[in-house]
């Protein structure tokens, strides 16, 4: 299995998202052809009421830690709850673009 | 000195503190790119710390702030956030407020 179906898997079966999108963002970066290091993840649930933007975040980490142990190298999030995502017309947005330190590590 | 105290030590003495890759003048990734111009751009002095001089302290702050990427934000010892969220923040104002509360008051006369 893929390394972004197994984020999807995890994401969906810990959070129940009304909204996912996992999107591999590796190609932007310096890394070979066909990597899965860096990802962006665009989700809402419910699991997320009133819990503050660091604890949603490190939520998200704790059901991947797997995953971050096994590759991933850069990990966007943008979390919302149903309600936060219905009220945000611009979206959620975009990853800054890559200056090599993932060469670095 | 035992790697801990270390990173306790580093964010009591600086209020603000940034852990990043690469320097403000020379970030080596975009996300701790980012991070620091919304930072800057809040005009108040912080501390840095370039993680990739150093593995062990890289490792060690990962599993202290249960927080597994960089850059990480720390304000009055609390980690607010990495670059999704410090971004977030900077978009709505809070940041600054953050920052600027956080930041010691200097005279400016002596």
């Amino acid at each position: 299995m893929s390394l972004q179906a197994a984020i999807e898997n995890r994401l969906s079966e810990g959070f129940n998202p009304s909204v996912l999108q996992v999107e591999n963002e590796s190609h932007q970066h310096a890394v070979p052809a066909n990597s899965e290091t860096h990802f962006r993840v665009v989700m809402a649930s419910e699991a997320f009421e009133g819990k503050r933007r660091i604890a949603r975040h490190q939520a998200v980490y704790g059901a991947l830690s797997e995953e971050m142990n096994n590759g991933i190298h850069a990990l966007t999030l943008h979390l919302y709850t149903p309600e936060e995502w219905q009220n945000s017309e611009s979206g959620a947005p975009q990853s800054p673009p890559c200056m090599g330190g993932s060469k670095a590590g | 000195m035992d790697i801990n105290d270390n990173i306790k030590q580093q964010l009591q003495d600086n209020p603000i503190l940034l852990y990043m890759k690469g320097t403000p003048q020379a970030p080596q990734c975009g996300f701790s790119a980012k991070t620091v111009q919304a930072l800057m751009a809040c005009g108040e002095r912080f501390a840095y710390v370039n993680i990739l001089e150093n593995d062990e302290l890289r490792e060690a702050l990962k599993t202290y702030s249960n927080w597994p990427t960089y850059p990480q934000l720390y304000v009055n010892g609390e980690l607010v956030g990495g670059c999704d969220i410090i971004l977030e923040m900077y978009e709505s104002g809070e940041l600054e407020e953050v920052v600027k509360n956080a930041a010691p008051q200097e005279n400016s006369e002596s």
